[in-house]
């Protein structure tokens, strides 16, 4: 029985993660860097589970729990600010929303 | 078998994350987010958290993302302008982050070089009894804290998303 090395598992979790920070540098919309900034706890949460599995210990899954519930609670108050900012401004483009460089 | 399921599954997740990126209009990257959370969590399954798994699905690919989805409609957010971002990101991102990526890589073969090898169902600590019990008796004052960040989180969204009254 042939198995996967552990290190491609956190070699995936790295590729993940400078995926979600491209996206964060070189996107423009507001809600395309909210969901880079997703891949990248989903990226984080991939190395989490895959620590847990080497370790043996349950710890890892639990801190993959509150880092899903976190990112539960972050959608929902990141969108609802989107939500006000575009009533406000009507864009969403972040080079765009600079009220508070001046 | 291990390794196809890993290969396959992993490549569908990089494929899809590139496409979160390069993809102009929010709605394609939305769908694109959804296909990379349900392909980890088949990897969440092989490294044997079965719980976790099942919560990845409901919880960011169901709840998350149609929260997204709902946002992006209602906003009608078309495709973006093709301007680049500031010279600085364009010019100093990439190599940055190609340096990021290949020095975690070479670290990460230095930390596990060959003897850390992933079977399925070796692992048998990721059932929702083990992760219950952990998070119920070692866990409980965090649980709750969370309980309570939740809370906070629908008040405030309540809060900015209202109508402003008169």
């Amino acid at each position: 029985m042939s198995g996967v090395p552990l290190a491609w598992y956190l070699i995936l979790s790295a590729v993940l993660f400078s995926l979600g920070i491209a996206g964060f540098l070189f996107r423009k919309s507001v809600i395309t860097i909210f969901m880079s900034i997703e891949l990248m706890l989903n990226a984080v949460n991939l190395s989490f589970v895959a620590f847990s599995y080497q370790l043996k210990q349950v710890n890892g899954h639990i801190f993959t729990f509150f880092v899903m519930v976190v990112a539960a609670a972050e959608a929902a108050v990141g969108l609802a600010i989107i939500l006000t900012v575009f009533k406000n401004r009507s864009t969403l483009n972040v080079d765009e929303l600079n009220s508070m460089k001046n | 078998m291990d390794v196809i399921l890993f290969l396959i599954f992993a490549i569908i997740a990089v494929v899809c994350a590139v496409n979160v990126v390069v993809q102009t209009h929010p709605i394609s990257s939305a769908i694109s987010l959804i296909g990379v959370m349900a392909s980890l969590a088949v990897l969440y399954l092989l490294l044997g958290a079965e719980f976790i798994a099942m919560a990845q699905i409901i919880v960011y690919a169901g709840a998350v993302m149609v929260l997204f989805v709902f946002v992006i409609m209602l906003l009608n957010a078309g495709a973006e302008s093709k301007r680049g971002r500031s010279l600085m990101a364009q010019l100093l991102g990439m190599p940055l982050l190609i340096a990021f990526l290949a020095l975690a890589s070479y670290f990460i073969q230095r930390l596990y070089p060959t003897g850390a090898i992933v079977h399925f169902g070796v692992f048998q600590g990721g059932s929702a009894q083990s992760v219950g019990m952990a998070l119920f008796t070692t866990y409980l004052l965090p649980f709750e804290v969370t309980s309570v960040l939740i809370l906070i989180g629908i008040v405030g969204a309540v809060v900015l998303a209202r109508k402003e009254l008169p």
